[in-house]
Formats: C-alpha cells, structure tokens, sequence
C-alpha cells in the first residue's frame, strides 16, 4: 500500500467526491488559488475550476450559512473552516441552522453539508486559535461528528462525511496533516460511528480520538517495553454516532479504562464516555475510570508549557501506572 | 417610518416605483379573479391572526405569538409574484407568508396548538413554519440568522442554473445584524439572486427605527454595490410592482438587491406585549384609518366595480369560518408523543433502512 499523508489523504477524498458527485462543492477562506491555508486543497482549483472550488472573503457567520442554505436545496457543500476555533462567529449558523432545522421543520429539510478544518492545540498559537470543540459540537442533537487520527482513517471517514445527509462535523489536526500512513488506492469508505482498536492488550484500555491516539499509541509502546503492560487503545474515531459497543467490549477484557483526550476537562467528551462506562459496565470496572485531559486552563503560548498542557506520552504513562498501581 | 429616498441603482439609474401601480404591466395582467384572489388571501391571514390571538388569549397556545396584522399586502404582493423556482425565506414573523405562499390554515393553526397534526409535527410552533414542497424556508427565530441562508437558497439556484430568485425577509431590526451585512456582501460578491426584504413596521420590539439604526435602512445596500429601493407597503399593487422589477432582475441577470417595504403592525410586537410603553395608540389608529392594507385594496377593488360589499361580506366570511375550522381541527388533533422527540432530529435516524453509520446516535 502507498504512504500518503494525513492531507493528501484529505485532499483525494475531495477530490474523489468532486468527481463522483457534481453536487459536491469545496468553499473556504484560501481554498481555491491560494491552494489552501494548509495546503489541504491544493491543486483542486486547478483540476475542478472556480465552480467547485471556491473561494470565500473572511466571514464565517456569512459563508457558513451560504453553504448551509444552499445544502437545504440539494448541494453537497464542503466547507473549510481555516480552524476550527473560528467557528465560534458561526455558531448560530452552525449550532440554531444546521443542527435545528431539520427538527423545527418537523423533518421536511435536511443538511448534507460538511464543517472541516483543523481543530487542535500544540502548535504555540494561544488560546484564540487551540480550541477542541468536538464536545460542544457533539452536544446538539442532530449533528455528527468526526475526529480522525490516522491519514486512512481521514480518507474514509472523509468520503462517508460528504455522501451523509445530516450535518457532519469533520476536525483535522494541524500536527497530523505531514504524518504518513498507508492508503489503498482502491476506494473505501469507513462508516461514521465504527471505532477502531488500535492496538490490542489486556490490561488497561485506554479510550481516546484524534492526535491523543498517536501519544496513547506510543504510550503503550514504552508500557509494554519498559513495565510488561499490555494497553488495548480504542479510537473511537466517531464521537457522535457513537460506537460505545467497541468501548465496553474492551472494558469487559481489561477491566481498567483510561481515557485519553485533548479536551477542557469540564462536560468533555471522555465525561460523556465515563458516565456511559460506568452506567453500562459497572461491574467490569477492578478501578475507578481516570482520565488525561487539557489541562484546565486556556491554551497557553508558552511552547514548551503546552507540551505539558496537552496530552503527551509522558503524562499518558504516568497516569497508567498510577491506575494500574 | 423612514424617510423616502428615490429608487436607485449602482448605475445610477433613478427609476420611481410606478406612482400608479395599476399601471405596472404586472398588475395591468392581471385577471379579475387573480385580484380578487390577493384580496383574499389578506383576508385570511388577519382572519387567522385573529383567531390564533383568541386561541392565545385561551391559553391553547404556548411561547411567543407574533401577529403579522397589519401587514398582509407584504407578504401576499411578494409571493404572488413566486414562480417556479422563485423562493422564501422569513423570520419568526412567518403566519402570513405561510398563507401567502399556499400552507393551508389547518396544519398552521395545529402547529400553533403543538399537535402532531402542525406542519411541523409541533416542533416548531408559531416562529418555525416550514413548507419547502413550496418554497418556503422557514420561519426562523434568530434576528437575522435566516439572512445567510436565503443567500444559500441563491447560491444552490445559481450553481444549479436554474432560472429563480430568493426573497429573504427581515424586520427593520434585523438589518444591524452582522450575519445580515456577511450575507449582503456574499450576495453582491458572487452576484447571486437573491432580495433581501426588509419589511419595515417601525419598530423593533419596543425600539423605533430612530431608536435603533443610523442613517435609512435599504441604502446600506450602495456600500455592496448593490441595487436598493423602498416602498410604501400599504398597498398591495405597489409592492407587486416594486417587486417584480426586482425579481426579474434577479432572474434575469442574477443580480440581488436590498428592497425596504414600509409598513405597520397593529398588534405588540408579540402578544406578550402590552404595547403602551413605545408608542401611541393614536399612532395605531392613524395608520389603521388611512394604510389598512385590506381597505386600501377593498377600496380599489370596490371602486373598479371587482368586488361589490355583499362579495366583501362573503370573502370576510369564509376566512372566518376556515380559521374558525382551522382550531376546530386544531383543537380535536392529538399531541406529539413522548416517542416522537427523538424523531426528526437525523435524516439517518428516520430512514433506518438506508443507514450508513453506525453506533449510537441518541444518548440517555
Ligand atoms: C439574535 C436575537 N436577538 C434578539 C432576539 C429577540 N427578539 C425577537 S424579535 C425582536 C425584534 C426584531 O424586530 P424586527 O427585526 O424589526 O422584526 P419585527 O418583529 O418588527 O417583525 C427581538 C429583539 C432574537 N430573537 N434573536
Ligand atoms: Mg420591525
């Protein structure tokens, strides 16, 4: 299988679903001629000309909302958000429009559009620009949401994201755009709501999504060489639908789960997922469920003080081993 | 109300909305029988707005219950005009272009009562009226958010080439909002067919125009390079032919523009109001001797020997009985169920057999 990176995966499955469907329409801040912010976008302009790949002025609340409107009557918008952090001046447009109108409309109107852009900290741009909203996102009923880690997960995710005919809410990581991984060049698509285990063990789970799986995975290395421990890491890859089946399977095999998230630690995701574990696994757990998060603060510019702020190996192993005893 | 600044274009074409609006080719065509018809469909939304405020006052209705009385020639000269591919999009102030655009008073008046019957399954009540099997988009309850998605509605007909326009309306407080200039801006950048409509009443709340915006309301649009114009809305042959001016434009040549279209409302700004801290009531009077839409076109009619009172008198009647009937039905609909909450919220949800994600979707 070829070695892709995590945006070029991105960037084939745009550009296979602008093929496939001439309803599928890329619009964004620097999309088209400037070939994207990060590149995600690069060269579409040139293969699929300025109807399908578009550029938009800064104006998130107004762009947004476009492509929200022009999904209601058919189109496929996909729209990029430069970050993810900037959509909080398109909340009404995302969270009251896209999320609502298909309750308020008793069923009549539905959304197929997709939100994507980079949604992470740890790249020493401050509290403005770090923010994580899958847990905000994934509070409102009738939105999906999406956090991949890997650069085949991505593509398949991606493809499945854009043929949906609810809102889907798709947060890439700025870390992870350059990180290779193997893509096959037949096409595949991966259904939301299906985690995958991404490494097998026995002795602790730890639940996890996005770049937090990348430290979780190389947490469990250095436990396994260095202390004998067998992790099991869950990527729930899909945080709403959620796949909370593949979750307790593990729980029920390890007994002990840790989540792992870059996350505010108050109403986060892994608060959903221990209140779920506990409610429906109660009696698997040898250990109370703990958690590695953000630290409960605004991201900090300082680069080597967010290393510590965000989930890392580091924090990772020491959390293990303080639950494992 | 506004001051009266002369029709313009960025070309700079002064063009006076017809100062007889009979005269307009798109009122000189039309039938006796398409005339009478806007009479009556103004008719039945102040029949219906004056049903749904006894309901109101009944306690069969819950929430917010903002009344369009005193300004159906808008709505009714707007969407008369719809054809085909010719869309709307309001706010939470939608009964009368509900009517307007066809709903049917039954499945209004349901949804106002929360019955399951409603066009909305009563999940959206009074602010969220939705019939896009007729073009319409809604009733939304954010100020100004449903701006941007008109200018989506433009959008997806454009990309579609398809020959259509998008009326999207607002209050005249809606126009300071920033999603309203975003959308200004993206419909003149990509020139897309879309009116933006702002239907000026005076008032928002319990704030008046003075009170609220600086300088007049559609020339805004001149900062956009985009055409504007503004009307006296109290009669329903000058909004036509405002209108249509537009709307064939936007048709035509893709070109939007801002349109303000003055007029009143009667009642408070929702039932909830009690309407004496804002303004007077000889204000309301006045305006109700002199602009009543439903007179003013009653009158022409009249006049033009269309309609006789004993016709008036029938008409009036039957608007009555039909939102009389339309509570009846109202009334002897049941509720949603408890069941029916989590229906309606994913498209996915609702069609289990053609799902393609999987995990859990709702939680508890
Ligand atoms: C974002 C937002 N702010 C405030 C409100 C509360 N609110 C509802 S209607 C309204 C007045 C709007 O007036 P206008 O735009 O003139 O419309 P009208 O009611 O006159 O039709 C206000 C303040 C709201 N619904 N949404
Ligand atoms: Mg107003």
């Amino acid at each position: 299988m070829p070695e892709i990176t995590y945006r070029e995966a991105i960037r084939h499955a745009l550009a296979e679903e602008l093929e496939r469907d001439a309803n599928v329409v890329i619009m964004g801040e620097e999309v088209a001629q400037f070939n994207g912010a990060y590149k995600v976008t690069e060269g579409l302009l040139a293969k699929f000309g300025p109807k399908r790949i578009v550029d938009t002025p800064i104006t998130e609340a107004g762009f947004i909302g476009t492509g929200i409107g022009a999904s209601m009557l058919g189109l496929r918008p996909v729209m990029e958000l430069m970050f993810w952090s900037f959509y909080s001046v398109a909340f009404d447009q995302i969270l009251n429009n896209a999320a609502n109108v298909r309750y308020m409309s008793g069923g009549l109107i539905n959304c197929p559009i997709v939100i994507r852009g980079p949604a992470n900290g740890g790249t020493n741009v401050g509290a403005t620009h770090s923010h994580t909203p899958e847990n905000v996102l994934a509070n409102h009923p009738g939105v999906k949401v999406v956090v991949p880690a890997t650069a085949y997960d991505a593509k398949g995710l991606l493809k499945s994201a854009i043929r949906d005919n609810d809102p889907v809410f798709f947060l890439e990581n700025t870390i992870l755009y350059g990180e290779k991984g193997e893509v096959p060049t037949a096409e595949y698509l991966i259904p939301l709501g299906l985690a995958d285990v991404k490494r097998q063990g026995r002795d602790l789970t730890i639940v996890t999504y996005g770049r937090s799986v990348i430290h979780s995975l190389a947490a469990a290395e250095v436990l396994h060489k260095e202390h004998g421990v067998l992790v099991e890491v869950v990527d729930l890859r899909s945080i709403r639908p959620l796949d909370i089946d593949t979750v307790l399977k593990s729980v029920a095999k390890t007994h002990r789960v840790l989540i792992v998230e870059e996350q505010k630690p108050f109403a986060s995701v892994g608060s959903q997922l221990a209140y779920m574990i506990q409610r429906e696994a109660f009696d698997e757990l040898d250990a109370p469920i703990h958690r590695v998060a953000t630290v409960d603060a605004p991201a900090i510019y300082s680069p080597p003080v967010e290393v510590e702020q965000l989930p890392n190996p580091q924090r990772v192993i020491k959390a293990a081993l303080e639950m494992l005893g | 109300m506004s001051n009266q600044p002369s029709a313009n274009t960025p070309a700079g074409t002064a063009a006076k909305t017809a100062s007889d609006p009979h005269l307009a080719p798109v009122n000189l065509k039309l039938t006796k029988e398409e005339r009478i018809a806007l009479f009556r469909t103004m008719m039945q939304i102040r029949r219906f707005e004056e049903r749904s405020l006894r309901a109101y006052q009944a306690k069969k209705i819950g929430g917010f219950l903002h009344l369009y009385i005193g300004q159906e020639s808008v709505a009714v000269g707007c969407c008369s005009l719809m054809g085909k591919h010719d869309h709307v999009i309001t706010a939470y102030r939608d009964h009368g272009h509900a009517i307007a655009v066809g709903m049917g008073m039954n499945e209004l008046m349901a949804e106002l009562y929360g019955k399951a019957t409603g066009c909305s399954k009563g999940k959206g009540g009074s602010m969220h009226f939705f019939a896009p099997d007729r073009n319409f988009w809604g009733g939304h309850g954010i100020v100004g958010g449903q701006i941007p998605l008109g200018t989506g509605l433009a959008y997806a007909l454009k990309y579609k080439g398809l020959k259509g326009a998008v009326m999207a309306f607002m209050g005249d407080g809606a126009v300071n909002q920033g999603a309203v200039h975003e959308a200004y801006n993206l419909a003149a950048l990509w020139s897309l067919p879309v009116i933006f409509v702002i239907e000026n009443n005076g008032y928002s709340m319990g704030t008046s125009q003075e009170r609220s915006s600086a300088g007049d309301l559609p020339t805004r649009a001149a900062g956009y390079d985009m055409a504007w114009d503004q009307c006296d809305g109290s009669n329903v042959y000058v909004v036509r032919a405002m209108m249509d001016k537009y709307l064939t434009r936007a048709r035509e040549e893709s070109k939007p523009a801002v349109v303000e279209i003055d007029t009143y409302r009667y009642r408070g700004h929702s039932v909830a109001d009690p309407d004496n801290t804002y303004r007077l009531k000889a204000e309301v009077e006045e305006y109700r001797r002199t602009k009543d839409p439903i007179q003013v076109v009653q009158n022409m009619l009249m006049t033009d020997g269309v309609l006789t009172p004993a016709d008036i008198e029938k008409i009036d009647q039957a608007a009555r009985k039909e939102a009389d009937d339309a509570a009846k039905f109202a009334e002897a609909s049941p509720y949603p169920t408890v069941e029916d909450l989590q229906q309606d919220v994913y498209w996915e949800a609702d069609h289990p057999d053609q799902r393609q994600s999987q995990g859990r979707l709702f939680f508890d």
